[in-house]
């Protein structure tokens, strides 16, 4: 029988703690593999349950109704931190709530990324990646090697997307590469993950730049003799 | 919209709704849209408040899907939670429960399952699925977790509306999750009780 903290796993996963349990727990849960472990599990059977009350279908309208709002939002979609700032007068009272459940989820989401890394500048390069992700005037640049694509903002501030990358062998990471021309500026590196995954780049990227990705040793290297495995068109 | 939303699975929606593709949130709500209005209608119990819940949990959706981590936790899962947590908070300010006995009528009791008769075979097969697995808990933890998840009821809420101690509640209600995820196991077939969307 799970006691104390962990046992607050299930009522988080109902919605059914009070608002400073779950900011306990959504804390705890960055440290403790085991709860995220377990709360994935046991959100999919709160989706079960959530099937369970399917019932009569909703009012066709509503579908409109949601991609209107949307759309309308849009016009006033602004990077993570300014929209924070600004949901009150530019969405109303309604949907600033509805903001504010976003964040709680969005955010510990955030945070459990980047655990195992140091955190508080971990999780700036990936609010900012996240907020080149969700900037509609970002530009896609597709990919010469490697399956994914380059998303790049008006600022030249760029997100690289991959998918089906595995993850680094053990003692191995990941390097972030900005080429113009010949010369190459190290931008970053990462672990990988399984399946859909996105990184963000240090620095910024002009026009004609193209941005790859090496496999190295751990720690990096500032200049690479090895060949990229994923490279972009030029942006 | 684009036709090759529906070949995507649920995450790589998510991902292009995060690029702002309008079109990865329509299909997105196609296929989830009347699973989370069905639960926003039995936690709220009242139409127009879960039309609300759920389009604000889908302009949710539509605002935080950058930060979505697949590996956490399953697209549609997530897209639910929102909805979810949206619809306990409105059903919290309205106090809607709370002037409402406990009784046959609770949230989620059996007696309230409407039969709609448009809906997909797989969803009906899943829906009584559930509901079957639900009537297998002990009674004290079936009602720990229809009143938290259905009810929108906090567990100290419970623990005062039920009159036992909240160490008490938070016991029924993990052993009622567990308990019921393994007679969901217990019950997939083939390993997967949710069909991959392809079209």
């Amino acid at each position: 029988m799970e006691t104390g903290i962990h046992e607050l796993t299930a009522g988080y996963a109902l919605d059914a703690l009070d608002a400073d349990e779950r900011w306990a727990y959504e804390a705890h849960l960055a440290e403790c593999k085991r709860c995220r472990e377990e709360l994935t599990s046991f959100w999919e059977t709160t989706e079960a349950l959530a099937i369970g009350a399917t019932g009569a279908a909703p009012n066709p309208e509503l579908r409109g109704r949601i991609l209107a709002a949307a759309r309308a939002e849009q016009q006033v979609v602004v990077p993570l931190e300014s929209r924070r700032r600004r949901a009150v007068p530019v969405l109303g009272a309604a949907a600033a709530i509805a903001a504010v459940v976003a964040l709680a989820v969005g955010l510990w989401a955030t945070q459990l990324s980047v655990d195992l890394d140091d955190s508080r500048l971990a999780l700036e390069r990936e609010r900012q990646a996240a907020a080149v992700l969700a900037d509609p005037s970002a530009r896609t640049v597709s990919l010469e090697a490697g399956e994914g694509r380059l998303v790049v903002d008006d600022g030249g501030r760029a997100v690289l997307v991959l998918d089906g990358l595995d993850p680094a062998p053990k003692g191995k990471t990941y390097e972030l590469w900005i080429f113009e021309g010949e010369d190459s500026t190290p931008a970053g590196l990462f672990r990988g993950r399984d399946g859909l995954d996105w990184v963000g780049l240090d620095g910024t990227v002009d026009t004609g730049d193209v941005v790859a990705v090496t496999l190295e040793e751990a720690g990096g290297v500032e200049v690479s003799a090895n060949d990229p495995i994923v490279a972009s068109a030029p942006v | 919209m684009r036709k090759q939303h529906a070949h995507l699975s649920d995450e790589a929606l998510v991902a292009q709704v995060a690029r702002g593709d309008e079109g990865a949130l329509a299909e997105l709500y196609d296929r989830i849209g009347r699973i989370a209005y069905g639960l926003a209608v039995r936690v709220l119990r009242d139409e127009r408040l879960a039309e609300d819940a759920v389009q604000e949990g889908f302009l949710a959706v539509w605002r935080s899907a950058a930060s979505f981590r697949a590996e956490r936790a399953k697209a549609s899962t997530w897209v639910l939670t929102l909805v979810h947590r949206r619809a306990v908070d409105l059903v919290r300010r309205e106090e809607r429960h709370h002037t409402e006995p406990l009784g046959d009528d609770l949230p989620g009791g059996s007696g309230q399952e409407s039969e709609p008769t448009d809906e997909a075979a797989w969803l009906r097969f899943e829906r009584e699925r559930v509901q079957a697995a639900l009537k297998l808990l002990p009674d004290v933890q079936r009602e720990a977790l229809e009143l938290a998840y259905y009810g929108g009821f906090s567990q100290s809420e419970l623990a005062k509306r039920l009159g036992v101690p909240l160490g008490t509640i938070k016991s029924r209600m993990f052993s009622g999750l567990a308990r019921l995820r393994e007679l969901l196991d217990e019950t997939t077939q083939e390993g997967s009780w949710k069909p991959e969307f392809t079209s």
